[in-house]
């Protein structure tokens, strides 16, 4: 009997011992995949540091505001890259605040329920999932031509690629992010404010002007940041409609180039060590500004939500 | 005003997807599926080695990625205020916003430069580091919604702390999770950019991890810029092939987080 009971309490001890052991590995790989991620991102950071030093060492600040890019001759300056980058992705945010707005109002106030709240929001979110490249490619079958002849009618040089074809392709591709951040943000205006209004005699559109749109001005301009960070990281569409000239663009409807899309053109056939230490000094810049952004951004949709 | 501007968003979408369906019907064929494309000026010609590869490529990265972000995701709902899960939710974040191409320049240092070869073995690793984000971001919010009374139960049964995670906790989640993951295996198949550096694009059908592979959203950026006219038509039918891949893939998500959906 008691020969028994020993057998059964060692193999209770014997269980527990591989039950406690299974359960320390188990949290530890927890902890280490966290960790991993964590210094994968770290990792990120060291990698563009270091492998853009040469080019930070040889080239200077002067980098950032040269004018020339000629790798020929070892110039380089990414004034051109940065005022394409800023150019089209303003004038895309520009352009689509409206619609962006429209929308957020309209499915968060207007019809927040119903099949054609489902299938607008439905619709919006497909606009984010379409690949890039089918944006660029449709652009540069479909749109360019467009654009050309519209160009031909301005008067202007009927490239049809260029800054403003660019612009018009990112507008479509960056609406929904600040659609759907705004939708949310307008249907998380208090009910109580919104009928404190209506019942001081307002009309709709002055319940939208006065109360909801000062109340989730926060949200709104967060969304307006994400959208802008992806205008600013997006590469293919862009590389496939902006004519890929490393010059100052002269007009809104000249060629011209952002960091994305001369590093994604570029980097291949980057002959010396220099020529892809300055391309990759690009990367960090477009990283570091478009992280800041997003993080801006995230910080604000954070304070709005705990609120 | 306002119902006439949020109409207007959604016509770029419907000419975009109309568009190529209309142009990229045309092409699809059996033929086209299983061929290889051929040299220019010669008719025909498909896009074996792309879809070969794009399905070889993605399905190693989601193998890396998945793992991975469903663990990162379960100790980032578990912990909540810890500093590394502070730390952690902060670098997923950074890498959510990171551009692709800039993923495609580290990739490369890190896989193509000490393999002396591009290969579908980096684009992978570049496209499962975009999928993390989503798969830990959509994982933590899935199991914060579940009550914590699941898991006390489990743990008062005596059930071990893993295998009340993996038994009870994630099946619970799974809806949540598995659309989590589905929309992030729809965002990088059409991904192009890490993979023009790292998977670099390859004429000839391979299904070797350690040589360079070609894709189907490099495929149509290649042959979309290039001159010919054979070309263009071999794009729009890979276009039409990668839009309807996608698209399915959201239809499963929205149909599965429906569905299989826990309610508590």
């Amino acid at each position: 009997m008691s020969n028994m009971m020993n057998v059964w309490k060692a193999k209770k001890i014997k269980r527990s011992v591989r039950q406690i052991r299974a359960e320390k590995i188990f949290r530890t790989s927890l902890v280490l995949v966290s960790l991993s991620i964590l210094v994968i991102v770290v990792a990120f950071l060291f990698t563009l540091v270091i492998q853009s030093l040469p080019s930070i060492k040889a080239l200077g600040f002067g980098f950032l505001y040269g004018k020339a890019w000629d790798p020929v001759h070892n110039i380089y300056g990414t004034y051109p890259f940065l005022l394409g980058t800023l150019l089209t992705s303003f004038l895309a945010l520009i352009i689509s605040i409206p619609f962006s707005f429209a929308t957020a109002i309209f499915l968060g106030e207007y019809y927040p329920r119903g099949w054609f709240s489902d299938f607008l929001k439905n619709a919006i979110e497909l606009i984010a999932a379409v690949p890039s490249v089918i944006y660029g490619f449709w652009g540069l079958f479909v749109l360019v031509p467009i654009v050309r002849s519209l160009e031909l009618k301005i008067g202007v040089t009927p490239y049809g690629i260029g800054i403003f074809s660019a612009s018009l392709i990112l507008t479509i591709m960056i609406i929904p992010y600040a659609a759907s951040l705004g939708r949310e943000m307008v249907r998380m205006v208090p009910s109580s404010l919104k009928e404190a209004a209506y019942a001081l005699g307002a009309t709709r559109y002055e319940v939208i002007r006065d109360v909801i749109l000062p109340y989730s001005r926060s949200g709104l301009f967060a969304g307006v940041l994400l959208s802008l960070g992806r205008a600013l990281g997006e590469t293919m569409a862009v590389t496939m409609v902006i004519g890929n000239t490393s010059v100052i663009p002269k007009s809104i409807f000249a060629p011209g180039n952002t960091m994305a899309s001369v590093i994604a053109n570029e980097f291949t056939e980057a002959a010396s060590s220099l020529y892809l230490s300055a391309l990759i000094e690009i990367g960090l810049v477009l990283f570091l500004v478009t992280v800041v952004i997003n993080m801006i951004g995230k910080r604000i949709i954070k304070r709005f939500t705990t609120q | 005003m306002i119902i006439l501007l949020s109409v207007l968003c959604t016509v770029p979408l419907f000419i975009i997807l109309i568009y190529i369906f209309k142009e990229g019907f045309s092409k699809i064929s059996w033929h086209f599926l299983i061929n290889m494309p051929k040299p220019v000026g010669e008719a025909g010609g498909g896009i074996a080695n792309a879809l070969v590869g794009s399905l070889l490529i993605v399905f190693y990265a989601s193998l890396i990625a998945i793992p991975l972000g469903i663990m990162c995701g379960v100790y980032l709902s578990e912990n909540q205020n810890t500093r590394l899960a502070n730390w952690t939710r902060l670098s997923v974040d950074v890498l959510q916003g990171t551009p692709s191409i800039v993923m495609g320049i580290v990739v490369y240092f890190w896989v193509v430069k000490p393999l002396h070869t591009f290969s579908a073995l980096s684009g992978s690793v570049a496209l499962a580091i975009m999928m993390l984000p989503i798969v830990v971001r959509s994982t933590e919010e899935t199991l914060k919604l579940l009550p914590d009374t699941l898991k006390e139960a489990g743990l008062a049964l005596g059930l071990p702390y893993h295998k009340v995670i993996l038994r009870i906790i994630l099946p619970c989640g799974i809806s949540g999770i598995l659309s989590g993951v589905i929309l992030a295996i729809s965002r990088i198949a059409g991904e192009t950019a890490p993979l023009l550096f790292t998977a670099f694009g390859n004429l000839y059908f391979s299904t070797n991890i350690l040589k360079p592979m070609e894709s189907l959203p490099l495929l149509i950026f290649n042959y979309a810029t290039s001159a010919y006219d054979d070309w263009h038509n071999l794009a729009w039918g890979a276009a039409l092939i990668l839009l309807i891949w996608v698209l399915l893939l959201n239809i499963i998500t929205k149909i599965i987080t429906r569905k299989w959906r826990v309610q508590f």
